[in-house]
């Protein structure tokens, strides 16, 4: 008897949110959680069921079209690209912003971010201008036999510039932290220039490589404003997965656009997954 | 700390190699913008920014941001509140799901409202049985612009509030102060100089946005184009000097928010989040 009392006997209630003498939980958190409802969670649901309305072979049709493929592959393998060349490009930014003091710092520190603060519609026009073949640079890049607007390389061109300041942002601040000492007694110790940058400077900056590097890459994945201009947009060539969704919604495939969209979802998750899965192995060696 | 040092042999080296990245590729774009906006002349570039239907673009502009930003931030603060005051089971997640719009392409945060709301959207009918329209109308630009910017002040806030931590706002509970009082005189004085940025941010991304605002518009001249959709509709159109005109006044618009935000990293950046201390 005593037993079964004790076992029955109202344990301590583990309660979903912790006291606190601080009012307006109920209020705040129920705000948020309507919000991210309404403007988040329903549309996405929309997105996620949507396209099984075509039935699990009508998806793979969808999916599988040539066109689909071509401009999948052309929008993650551009980011991809782009993303891996703005990593050593933002390294060497952040390293002269960090490491040395010049007239002017400040301004060229704060033009970083004019990706950011560019809407993508001008930054496209004018990459389009630049890169024409009668454009500034367009012109001198035809000489060589380079067709760089109108082409997957306008593209490249185009998500090389949205994504520098993803990875310079995230590696300063590591870069700033990194105590000098560290590299001068690496230095006293006999170190070269190159062994104290690849033994001393890359394991300290290498997480914050990664993660610019995903932030750039998931940015490039979905951009649209400033490549639309400079891709030319043709069909198996130069065509990017979200224009796709916008050719399939005004020939209203409302199910063939979700397809795509929800790939793209699905595609940029599983690359995530991955960048996580390297930077908790390069975190685990770190500590041994 | 200033941890700056010098090396004299790689400095220039390094500097010119930064400066030659920066320009080429992100100042030279905005010399552009400009410099094709007035290669016609000064009236050619005043004339196509003042067409009834370039001053309707502002004016939509304008009323999206109005009505988009507001809602984020209050959104932001109110997240904010939340996560970073109270300890709760699946926090994460949350934090997860207020950063996912940052991470979905912009036409696909357009997509979603047609989804519901188009023609053949889940509750496409019903709104036409109700003569109510959504997509193609300011009503679904707003909608794709608070989705495309929710994440911009609560990002900024949270973890701002987070080192901050409540003492303040525990000690003025204490002392008896109402929660009203206490968020009205300690709590937002404390964010409002990242809450300033958060909105700057916002406002920024909400008057630029092309992608998801493309979707839903169905971009009909002088009633659903806003400023970057109405530079889409004259460069396709061959109007370059329109289109770079009307660019011109985006790219104004985008050096600006860059000017505020440097003054806040420098003046205020005590004040704001970690990560944008300089």
């Amino acid at each position: 008897m005593t037993a079964a009392t004790l076992a029955s006997a109202p344990k301590p209630r583990t309660a979903w949110v912790q006291p606190s003498i601080l009012p307006g939980f109920p209020l705040a958190m129920g705000w948020t959680l309507t919000w991210l409802g309404l403007i988040v969670v329903l549309p996405l649901t929309a997105l996620v069921i949507r396209p099984w309305e075509l039935g699990l072979a009508g998806v793979w049709e969808s999916l599988t079209e040539p066109r689909v493929l071509a401009a999948l592959r052309l929008s993650f393998g551009a980011a991809l690209l782009a993303a891996l060349t703005n990593v050593p490009l933002g390294l060497l930014v952040a390293w002269t912003l960090t490491r040395y003091e010049f007239p002017g710092r400040r301004i060229v520190d704060a033009f970083v971010d004019l990706p950011f603060a560019l809407p993508t519609a001008v930054a496209g026009i004018a990459l389009t201008a630049i890169y024409a073949p009668t454009g500034l640079l367009g012109e001198p890049l035809a000489k060589l036999g380079i067709k760089a607007a109108y082409s997957p390389i306008g593209v490249y061109i185009a998500l090389l510039f949205i994504g520098l300041p993803f990875v310079v942002r995230t590696v300063q601040p590591v870069l700033q932290d990194l105590d000098i000492e560290v590299e001068e007694a690496a230095t006293t110790l006999g170190a070269t220039t190159l062994q104290r940058f690849s033994h001393v400077v890359m394991p300290a900056v290498a997480p914050a490589l990664i993660s610019g590097f995903s932030l750039a890459f998931a940015r490039a994945v979905g951009e649209y404003g400033s490549v639309i201009f400079i891709a030319g947009n043709m069909p198996l060539k130069s065509e990017i997965a979200p224009l796709l969704i916008v050719i399939r919604l005004e020939q209203y495939d409302y199910a063939g656009a979700a397809v795509v969209g929800l790939a793209m979802l699905a595609i940029s998750f599983g690359a995530l997954l991955a960048v996580n899965g390297l930077q908790l192995f390069l975190a685990g060696r770190g500590r041994r | 700390m200033n941890p700056t040092i010098r090396l004299p042999g790689l400095a220039p080296l390094f500097l010119v190699l930064t400066l030659t990245i920066l320009g080429v590729l992100i100042v030279l774009p905005l010399g552009v913008v400009f410099a094709s906006a007035l290669s016609q002349g000064l009236a050619a570039y005043i004339e196509p920014l003042t067409h009834p239907d370039a001053l309707a673009a502002i004016r939509l502009t304008l009323t999206v941001a109005a009505i988009s930003v507001p809602l984020n931030a209050i959104f932001g603060v109110a997240a904010a509140w939340a996560i970073a005051r109270f300890e709760f089971k699946g926090k994460s997640l949350l934090v997860t799901f207020i950063d996912l719009p940052f991470s979905m392409s912009p036409v696909v945060s357009g997509l979603v409202w047609v989804l519901l709301f188009g023609a053949q959207g889940w509750f496409g009918p019903w709104l036409q049985d109700h003569n109510i329209k959504i997509i193609f109308a300011t009503s679904g630009l707003v909608l794709a612009t608070v989705l495309v910017t929710l994440p911009f002040v609560a990002r900024e806030l949270i973890p701002l509030m987070q080192d901050q931590g409540a003492d303040e706002e525990a000690a003025a509970l204490t002392l008896g102060a109402g929660g009203f009082t206490t968020f009205w005189r300690v709590t937002l004085p404390n964010i409002k100089w990242a809450l300033l940025y958060g909105v700057l941010l916002c406002n920024a991304r909400a008057m630029g946005e092309f992608g998801a605002v493309s979707v839903v518009s169905g971009s009909v001249r002088g009633l659903t184009t806003t400023l970057p959709l109405h530079v889409e509709v004259l460069y396709n159109d061959y109007e370059f000097v329109g289109a770079f005109a009307a660019a011109s006044i985006l790219a104004g618009l985008g050096l600006v928010t860059l000017v505020l935000k440097s003054v806040l990293e420098w003046r205020h950046s005590g004040e704001l989040s970690a990560s944008r201390r300089h």
